[in-house]
């Protein structure tokens, strides 16, 4: 009878017990042998050395208002906004960014976003020209199609501020794009990110020697 | 004591659950997911008490060209960089071009812009910047926003 006391009283001990980590100690050392112990703390393991522990998660991407880490939930308003996926589901799907390629999005007409403020159908002055500019090292040069871009854009966008009208006028590096300057001013905040090298660094070098006498494509 | 040896058994257990669900509640609030794009401007939203506001650049791309909002209605590529008010909303600049109840809702939805979380700093989420593993970006983001509050 004596023996069952303690039994009973378990729950009191271990709440006791927790509170008081020193006294604790001497029994933990008396049967360390005895509780493995180790399975319950797995799970946090397994969290911390995750894969891609930097990267955002495939399921928490384009989460609705409420869980998206920046809204407020407990804001009314919070909830009466569109989540994104029901706006992109009917759109053509990218890597990156919002995981929606934009520009072949609005060329299949998967959208139809207004050229002006309250005039539905006007449409752009679309301007065909491609510019190519070569890069320095091994990476492909840089072909920039004005095409796609005037879909979106007025000239005054980004000329003259951004980039001079002008061959051989604007020096552009990646360091300056990383930093959110040239390209970057769109390129890494709404615009395809940066990762998506291949998009931009897309003609193939003729020879490993720099040319000089190759022309931009009309 | 040394005659009921599951006593410590419980108790590493708990510790160790206590332990896991510390874990992951510090861990949680790190990570925000909004969408790529999404404009924090906290200019002055915090100093008047009212939440920060959040522009989502995929909500408006769906339905307007860049040149609409960048060339059209003036606003700089900058996240807080256009000083924006609620009194130049209601005389009909930057938002309020659209937010006037003929092509928008209109200006007394107030929580359907300021939406995000107090104290969110002015930001371009997801940006490039931002992304970067070194936490430079947040320091960089930072001094931007607070510099187009003055």
């Amino acid at each position: 009878m004596i023996r069952r006391i303690p039994t009973l009283l378990l729950p009191l001990v271990a709440a006791a017990m927790l509170g008081s980590s020193p006294a604790g100690a001497q029994q933990t050392s008396a049967t360390a042998t005895a509780a493995p112990a180790a399975a319950p703390a797995a799970p946090s393991a397994a969290a911390v050395n995750r894969f891609n522990r930097l990267l955002k998660p495939a399921g928490q991407r384009n989460l609705p208002p409420p869980e998206d880490g920046i809204h407020d939930p407990t804001n009314e308003g919070t909830h009466a906004l569109q989540p994104p996926r029901a706006a992109f589901d009917s759109m053509t799907s990218s890597n990156a960014g919002n995981r929606v390629n934009w520009v072949k999005s609005l060329e299949s007409n998967a959208i139809s976003p207004r050229w002006d403020r309250i005039d539905g159908t006007a449409a752009p002055v679309v301007m065909d020209l491609n510019i190519v500019r070569e890069v320095k090292g091994s990476m492909p040069d840089v072909v920039y199609p004005h095409k796609q871009h005037t879909e979106w854009l007025d000239c005054s966008n980004c000329h003259p501020a951004i980039f001079i009208p002008q061959k051989g006028a604007n020096q552009i590096s990646m360091a300056a794009i990383l930093l959110g300057q040239k390209c970057g001013v769109c390129h890494g905040k709404v615009a395809f990110p940066v990762s998506e090298c291949r998009l931009c660094h897309s003609k193939k070098k003729d020879a490993p020697i720099a040319r000089t006498g190759d022309q931009p494509a009309k | 004591m040394k005659h009921f040896p599951w006593a410590a058994r419980i108790r590493r257990g708990l510790a160790a659950l206590l332990f896991a669900v510390a874990a992951l509640t510090l861990m949680a609030p790190s990570d925000s997911y909004a969408e790529y794009g999404d404009v924090v401007i906290n200019n002055y939203s915090d100093a008047a008490g009212m939440r920060p506001v959040i522009f989502p650049h995929w909500f408006h791309r769906v339905r307007f060209r860049c040149k609409v909002c960048h060339a059209d209605l003036g606003f700089q590529f900058k996240a807080g960089g256009n000083e924006i008010t609620m009194l130049k909303i209601i005389d009909g600049q930057f938002c309020g071009a659209c937010h006037n109840g003929e092509v928008a809702w209109t200006v007394e939805n107030c929580d359907l812009c300021h939406s995000a979380k107090p104290g969110t700093p002015t930001q371009v989420h997801e940006s490039t910047i931002q992304k970067l593993a070194i936490p430079v970006g947040q320091k960089a983001a930072a001094p931007a926003g607070q510099g187009g509050s003055k």
